[in-house]
């Protein structure tokens, strides 16, 4: 149903919907940026959509919602462990088409890979409501549209916002909080249909690719940082981590926190054997998990064509370009 | 919802050091558990990684593990009566099936042997269905053998010969050598009836199939156990996976056709 809104009412329908839920959107934060005097744009708590950030790309993608950076898993006595208590509060998450669609990804990987469901993912993911926010243009590097995820037709609610207007496309039993507050309006969402950047996916990647010289480029560039992968709304990725108290070692967590295939240590194993020690090989590892790993397994990429990866490189290093070398090389090798 | 990284604690019956940077762990425990699954072993407060089950029986699983980081220096410092945490088991296992009826060969490096060795001990037992094993292992000194008590009494059913890198004792009666030396030397009688098993450091594994292929073996009769970095075992954490396989829910054994193609 649509609805339209001024940001006065459209702010009471959240405040009649914050007694059931937390809000998270992207929000500037001054100062914070990488730079000085810039600042970044993150995903966090908001209580008004005032303080939401329309006009940057987030920095960070609203993942870290439901699979934070740190989290406890377990809190261990002399005697056993205990789980962590949970919040009942619903979660609701603005966001744009690309990110929405990168929650499904989560949930491959979380709930349908292997026989177990991932227990600490699950209870915070049954919770969210997804307001996808319209997006007129796109930004700098995104490619959304070459992934298939400019498209975000599961949401909770569609928002529009033009020239102090609000419009909503809501399909919820959040109803009776914008029946309240909004006018009836007609709403058709729309989506971008062309991004500046354009992506070719290839269908085959042979495996004489993997070995191909054009990887040494990142060998020699990549540093090995992990943005990429920090920004990226689909990796999962994370290790185990147990920790004692200061104060009483007897006591303490087993958490996990977000790994990266980018940096050392990934894949080296006790004794010191590492499976994957050059840049250029985790770059070809990322690259395929992205285009070509992950839909060998679940029928469809697992980039969302955000773009994030290419924002924060410290090295220039662009990921819709490497994409699209390894196409026109798949090309010339199968003919 | 229930929880898939819970552990439970799991007392240690015994604990038998097979050199000095390898103890075997018995631990009381009702896992079912078949050859070349592995388990996630912690400590809290310290750590948790994948042990590969080296043997088990009812009531018992066994672990031979090596002090090799902060996880396992601790687990050595454990004594009987104390206890572990595990959860599992994981992985695929040994296609027990498919080696019944046949000539089974392994072919273990170091630590390789322990995933192995249930399938040895079981073979003993008669309660495999396979024809006939014959065991290579190598080792880099002779203070590196591991299950010297066990292979002493497999000797009556089994054909086996161990090979040390370098014998530093200068007393050892085995032979010197790399174990492709041992490959080689063999003499294969039925090569559509024998099935191999390779476990043992990566380098090992590819230069002991090489040898294997070049007697006749064909790579659908080679498997392979992989090692690999992993933190939940149950296809979550990403470490273990390569191209679009996970070595923690496909492997940790593969057929030498599947496991030539992933590049890790």
């Amino acid at each position: 149903m649509g609805f339209e809104f001024t940001m006065d009412s459209f702010n009471k329908v959240l405040e009649d919907i914050s007694k059931n839920f937390i809000f998270y959107a992207p929000r500037r934060i001054p100062g914070k940026g990488a730079f000085s005097d810039t600042d970044v744009v993150v995903y966090q708590e908001v209580e008004g959509f005032g303080q939401i950030e329309l006009d940057e790309k987030s920095r960070f993608s609203p993942k870290e919602v439901i699979n934070p950076i740190t989290q406890t898993l377990f809190y261990f006595n002399e005697n056993g462990y205990t789980e962590p208590e949970t919040n009942n509060k619903g979660i609701i998450i603005f966001c744009r088409p690309c990110d929405a669609n990168s929650f499904k990804r989560l949930d491959e990987i979380f709930l349908n890979n292997g026989p177990f469901k991932d227990s600490y993912y699950e209870s915070l993911r049954r919770k969210v409501k997804i307001f996808v926010i319209e997006c007129v243009q796109g930004f700098e590097n995104c490619f959304c549209v070459s992934m298939g995820t400019n498209r975000f037709d599961d949401y909770d609610a569609f928002i529009r916002v033009a020239e102090d207007r609000i419009t909503c496309d809501v399909k919820d039993n959040l109803l009776p909080a914008f029946v309240k507050h909004g006018i009836s309006a007609e709403m058709r969402p729309d989506f971008i249909s062309e991004n500046a950047v354009k992506v070719a996916i290839p269908d085959q990647v042979n495996k004489t690719i993997f070995t191909h010289e054009m990887w040494r480029e990142y060998s020699e560039r990549c540093i090995a940082c992990g943005r990429c992968t920090v920004v990226c709304p689909t990796c999962t990725c994370f290790t185990m981590q147990d920790i004692f108290y200061e104060d009483n070692h007897k006591c303490g967590e087993r958490r996990r926190v977000w790994a990266s295939c980018m940096i050392d240590g990934f894949t080296e194993v006790a004794g010191g054997h590492d499976f994957r020690p050059d840049k250029g090989m985790r770059m070809r590892f990322k690259a395929m998990h992205k285009i070509y790993d992950f839909r060998k397994r679940f029928g469809y990429n697992m980039c969302v064509g955000c773009g994030r990866c290419d924002d924060v490189c410290p090295e220039y290093i662009s990921f819709s370009n490497c994409i699209n070398k390894v196409s026109a090389l798949s090309r010339e090798v199968n003919g | 919802m229930s929880n898939p990284y819970s552990s439970f604690k799991a007392s240690i019956l015994s604990v038998k050091p097979q050199t000095d940077i390898d103890y075997t762990f018995r631990l009381a425990t009702d896992l079912k558990v078949s050859s070349g699954q592995f388990v996630e072993v912690s400590i809290p407060r310290v750590g948790e990684a994948p042990i590969s089950v080296s043997d088990f029986g009812e009531g018992w699983i066994e672990m031979t593990i090596r002090r090799a980081g902060k996880l396992t220096d601790v687990i050595h410092e454990m004594i009987q009566g104390k206890h572990l945490y595990i959860r599992g088991p994981y992985g695929n296992g040994f296609p027990m099936d498919k080696f019944k009826g046949k000539n089974l060969i392994i072919a273990a490096g170091g630590t390789g042997l322990a995933p192995v060795k249930s399938i040895i001990s079981s073979f003993n037992q008669g309660i495999t269905g396979i024809k006939d094993l014959t065991l290579l292992a190598g080792f880099k000194t002779p203070a590196d053998v591991l299950f010297r008590d066990e292979i002493s009494k497999w000797h009556e059913n089994i054909q086996i010969e161990i090979t040390v890198d370098n014998d530093d004792t200068g007393n050892w009666p085995g032979g010197t050598g790399l174990i492709t030396g041992l490959i080689e030397q063999m003499d294969i009688a039925n090569l559509e009836q024998t099935e191999v098993i390779i476990v043992g450091p990566p380098v090992m594994i590819k230069f002991s199939y090489l040898e294997f292929i070049k007697k006749g073996i064909r790579k659908e009769n080679v498997w392979v156990s992989f090692e690999r970095k992993m933190c939940c075992g149950i296809g979550k954490c990403g470490h273990c996976k390569i191209d679009g396989t996970y070595v923690c829910l496909e492997g940790p054994v593969f057929n030498y056709a599947k496991a030539e193609q992933l590049v890790d």
